[in-house]
């Protein structure tokens, strides 16, 4: 009987009642990956051999009763964002085309302990720049709710994963919204875990100060039981938090929100968001207070800069972190023919390696980093970050949690915005400001859009290393948004064309 | 007609900086695990992080950030409370990230001193050097450019990079402009670099050896006319391997600079390369069109914030300024300065210090290390102490003195020791080397070269004391020289009745 409809909580109920073997489990995603991956394109690589070897292994660690975590043996796609021992990671650039690293990155390592099957690498904007995935060198993923639609970036391939039933469970990064825009607009569940919560070691470097790895999946829950899998202290990365984990897993089971402050901000929503994303967002606001929460209103000021901000700091830092690809140790190398000096050949790779976002983005933030101009552009969007943690700090002084949409609009149409970064980059407005305060953020879907059938997602913001509370308050709204709707967003999505 | 050297500080005054980078000795890297043992086979010291492989993470190694404080506080620096590491952006293809991760506006000491005494024609001066700043940073990879003619990058065929030296710790210590040296600015500059060495080394932080280039320093000279009271244009000389060159290349430099101010050409802002062979310089890169390198605080780490009492426990460490030491041992041994400096620039003193301490005479625990046993290190290419140790060069002198070794056995002891055949006394059992000193065997051997030399022993009888020496010198070699010839003589003369 296949499984791939169901969630990771209950595949791992099927695996320890041994109704199904990982290997099972893994070839049934497999086929499904073969079925309608060409369609989607969620995948650039599918590492069937090594899935099926981890696949194996989990099935004797099972027999022999020595399961390693509640999800072993269960399928996961990661973003390959994130290096995976001798496995391609190419970050959706060309630069890296062939690139097979020498090491495992510490969430990777996290999931091959903990039992979990690593299908392959998922499709993303070239270094995790874009919110549609159609900056990837190896073309654009589709929505699996709407094909000619974008799933959202840069982590469209994981969050189509999901949607597209190819995968239970997946792995984004977030840098300004990358794992909840797309799990918004695919009608998935993702979140970004406080800064540091996750270790960052093996995530190849978009913004280090904002980068973060995070679970994705289609229920609250299995996100929980992702994100304990992989959260936690680590001495390789100098920014993780020595500290626990917060407990997400009991939170996300919860079911309880009354007595909880919920603030709602006002700068997030309003003028610019669609129709039907607003109603669905207050549609939950109401369930939530049908649960016995307080809705409060807040304000954050701060957050009108926010993008400002952001697109000065993302790539000031991308700019120093993308320096390292200068083909003389990894990647491609373009024009090496005898002649040419090594500075002549970085810049001949580099050129040709890297797409037009990325080096839009590194024009950007080399201008923004030059002698003369730190103080204005650098530094001024370093005070606004402060701003915006500061209005954050205000903000939970009056809420346990806050919320907006996820994103303005739902799915836009692939090709829409590919020309005007500009509106491409307004498709973060409310998710940056979590990722400029280090903050938690949670997306989860509240519905379908009224005006065009698409899936709308909720966003839950809780302060740092109380990444609970938003696992809290989304597991009550889920719950109550599948009593309300019949059944779960997720299980709504229309059937794919098989091949 | 040229200016000399004489001519050249008649006319202007220097002023000097001086920046010395500093190896420090820790047993990894800055930012990683691997090993920083020196000569090691090309790219064998090396890992994901020190190759700046997408995604690695550095970690700063405490070691290091000890040792940069115990600098500071032997440099009667400030240790900052808070200091960060900022990356230093530029391509080159020896550093692996195309930035080096240095400190730059908020170093972790500053504000510091140094004493320097040189002789000068009123006799000896003290200069005091101020120190800006100590920060901290990795080192690069090495470039090996082959096929060209002078292993320069024109010209070159092709290049090889190793890495092993990439993400070694480095410190860096900046002088303030060191004015009103006048003449002796090449002397101050040598004594400065020299005073330097001998606290990093008493601090054992560093093995500080200019060759290996574990301690390397840039000079920097400006000229400006006498009572000017003006700084002209520096120029920064580099590559400079020893002592001595510190000394010639800033006298060099000055008579270059002074010749082209003649000449009414302006001095260039430049890098440029010391030559050992001529004691000049040539230019090297050009800085009047200042590299833009784009510092921006460090994301991937966090701040230095050393502990108040912890570096209170390491001021409590410093050990005795080398230049006080020096003063005090020079005293209580009765030793020339020239002594005192052989002592120094052969790594010997701690060793005689500690044969001393061991009872041994200042005179020959010093003849002994510096004469014979540096001899034989000599030889093997290696460190004197490698060979014996202080306690066994001890016992040595000690039997020298009490008669029971003359200096001729006692080398053949020393040699037993370093061949490894045991303790001084089991050498001189298995060796059979003690002094004979027995009347009644003695005897014996004056009696036989009597016998042999009739003439001469007439001679002596007839008053001709010093023709003895040719009997004396019999009986040493028929004793194998383990005869005490004090002894010998007495008894002789007294045989020929001259006693």
């Amino acid at each position: 009987m296949s499984m791939i409809h169901k969630t990771a909580t209950e595949m791992a109920q099927a695996l320890a009642d041994k109704s199904i073997t990982a290997v099972e489990l893994t070839q049934q995603h497999l086929d499904r990956i073969a079925a309608v991956d060409g369609d989607i394109h969620a995948f650039l690589h599918v590492d069937s051999e090594g899935a099926l070897a981890q696949a194996s292994e989990s099935d004797k660690h099972r027999a022999a009763g020595t399961a390693r975590s509640a999800l072993e043996g269960i399928p996961l796609a990661l973003k390959d964002v994130l290096t995976q021992k001798g496995v391609p990671t190419t970050c959706g650039s060309k630069m890296l085309e062939g690139w097979r690293p020498p090491y495992d990155s510490t969430v990777v390592t996290k999931l091959k302990n903990a039992g979990v099957v690593i299908l392959g690498k998922t499709n993303m904007d070239e270094f995790a720049m874009g919110s549609s995935t159609e900056n990837s060198a190896y073309g654009p993923t589709h929505n699996p709710w709407a094909l000619d639609r974008i799933p959202g970036g840069s982590g469209g391939g994981s969050a189509a994963a999901l949607a597209a039933f190819e995968a239970p469970l997946a792995i984004g990064t977030d840098t300004g919204g990358s794992i909840r825009q797309p799990a918004a607009v695919t009608g998935t569940v993702g979140v970004k875990p406080t800064y540091g919560g996750v270790s960052r070691y093996g995530l190849v470097a978009f913004s280090s100060s904002l980068d973060q790895a995070g679970p994705c999946a289609r229920t609250v829950l299995d996100t929980a039981l992702l994100h304990e899998a992989i959260a936690g202290y680590d001495e390789r990365d100098s920014t993780s938090i020595n500290a626990p984990v917060p407990q997400v897993v009991a939170a996300a089971k919860r079911q309880d929100v009354k007595g909880m402050k919920i603030g709602v901000i006002k700068e997030l929503m309003g003028d610019g968001f669609q129709k039907g994303v607003l109603d669905s967002f207050k549609q939950s606001l109401d369930l939530l207070q049908e649960q016995g929460a307080e809705i409060v209103e807040v304000s954050c000021p701060s957050f009108d800069y926010g993008i400002a901000a952001y697109y000065l700091i993302a790539p000031s830092e991308a700019s120093s972190n993308l320096a390292r690809f200068d083909s003389m140790r990894y990647g491609i190398r373009v024009g090496d023919d005898g002649k040419r000096g090594a500075e002549e050949v970085m810049s001949a790779t580099r050129e040709v390696g890297f797409g037009k976002e990325v080096k839009r983005r590194i024009i950007l933030g080399t201008y923004a980093l030059s002698s003369g101009y730190y103080d204005a552009y650098y530094g001024s969007a370093q005070k606004v970050r402060t701003l915006i943690k500061r209005d954050f700090e205000a903000a939970f002084g009056v809420a346990d949690v806050l919320v907006s949409p996820s994103t303005p609009t739902t799915a836009f149409k692939i090709g829409e915005r590919a020309n005007d970064p500009l509106a491409m980059y307004l498709a973060d407005i409310t998710t940056i400001p979590v990722n400029m305060a280090g903050i938690g953020g949670m997306s989860l879907p509240s519905g379908l859009s009224a005006d065009d059938g698409l899936p709308v997602g909720f966003q839950i913001m809780s302060p740092a290393m109380q990444d609970d509370r938003m696992y809290r308050v989304g597991g009550t709204l889920e719950a109550a948004l599948n009593d309300k709707l019949g059944k779960p967003v997720w299980a709504q999505a229309p059937e794919l064309a098989v091949k | 007609m040229a200016l000399n050297y004489d001519q050249a500080v008649e006319k202007y005054e220097p002023t000097l900086g001086l920046e010395v980078h500093v190896e420090l000795n820790t047993n990894s890297k800055m930012f990683c695990s691997c090993s920083t043992v020196f000569g090691a086979e090309p790219n064998t010291q090396t890992c994901p992080i020190c190759l700046g492989m997408p995604g690695a993470l550095p970690v700063v190694n405490a070691k290091a950030i000890e040792s940069s404080i115990l600098i500071g506080l032997a440099l009667n620096c400030s240790i900052a409370p808070y200091s960060r590491f900022a990356r230093k952006n530029y391509f080159y293809p020896d550093m692996p990230k195309n930035f080096q991760t240095s400190q730059y506006d908020e170093p972790i000491c500053v504000d510091g001193y140094l004493d320097v005494e040189i002789e000068t024609d009123e006799g000896p001066k003290t200069f005091r050097v101020d120190i800006e700043r100590v920060h901290m940073e990795e080192d690069t990879g090495k470039s090996l450019h082959v096929g060209g003619a002078t292993g320069r990058i024109h010209g070159a065929e092709y290049s090889l990079l190793d890495y092993n030296r990439a993400g070694i710790p480095l410190v860096e210590i900046v002088t303030r402009i060191v004015p009103g040296t006048g003449k002796y600015a090449p002397a101050v500059a040598r004594a400065y670099v020299t005073e330097l060495r001998d606290i990093l080394r008493s601090l054992g932080v560093s093995d500080v050896k200019m060759e290996q280039g574990s301690l390397r320093c840039d000079a920097n000279v400006s000229l400006a006319p006498i009572g000017s009271g003006k700084l002209g244009t520096r120029s920064e000389t580099k590559n400079v391997n020893s002592l001595r060159s510190v000394e010639r290349a800033v006298a060099g430099e000055i008579v270059r600079q002074a010749n082209r101010l003649e000449a009414g050409e302006r001095i260039v802002q430049e890098t440029r390369h010391f030559l050992e062979e001529s004691g000049e310089t040539r230019p090297g890169r050009s800085k009047e069109t200042a590299e833009d390198y784009r510092y921006f605080p460090e994301p991937d780490l966090v701040p230095v914030a050393p502990d108040a009492a912890w570096i209170e426990e390491l001021r409590a460490t410093l050990p005795e300024k080398p230049s006080t030491r020096r003063k005090r041992l020079q005293e209580a041994w009765g030793v020339s300065d020239n002594e005192m400096s052989s002592m120094v620039n052969a790594e010997l003193l701690d060793t005689v210090e500690a044969t001393i301490a061991l009872g041994a005479d200042p005179a020959r625990a010093r003849g002994w290390w510096l004469g014979e046993i540096s001899r034989l290190a000599n030889e093997k290419e290696v460190h004197p102490t490698e060979l014996i140790n202080a306690a066994q060069v001890a016992e040595v002198i000690a039997l020298i003195s009490s008669g029971e070794l003359t200096d001729k056995l006692a080398r053949g002891v020393v040699e037993g020791v370093i061949a490894g055949e045991g303790s001084p006394r089991d050498v001189i059992e298995k060796r059979g080397l003690k002094v004979v000193s027995d009347d009644g065997a003695l005897m014996t051997a004056i009696e036989a070269a009597i016998a042999a030399q009739p003439d001469t022993a007439e001679r002596v009888r007839g008053g001709n004391i010093p023709a003895a020496g040719a009997l004396i010198g019999a009986v040493m070699k028929s004793t194998g020289g383990q005869a005490d010839a004090a002894k010998v003589r007495e008894l002789l003369l007294k045989h020929l009745g001259q006693g």
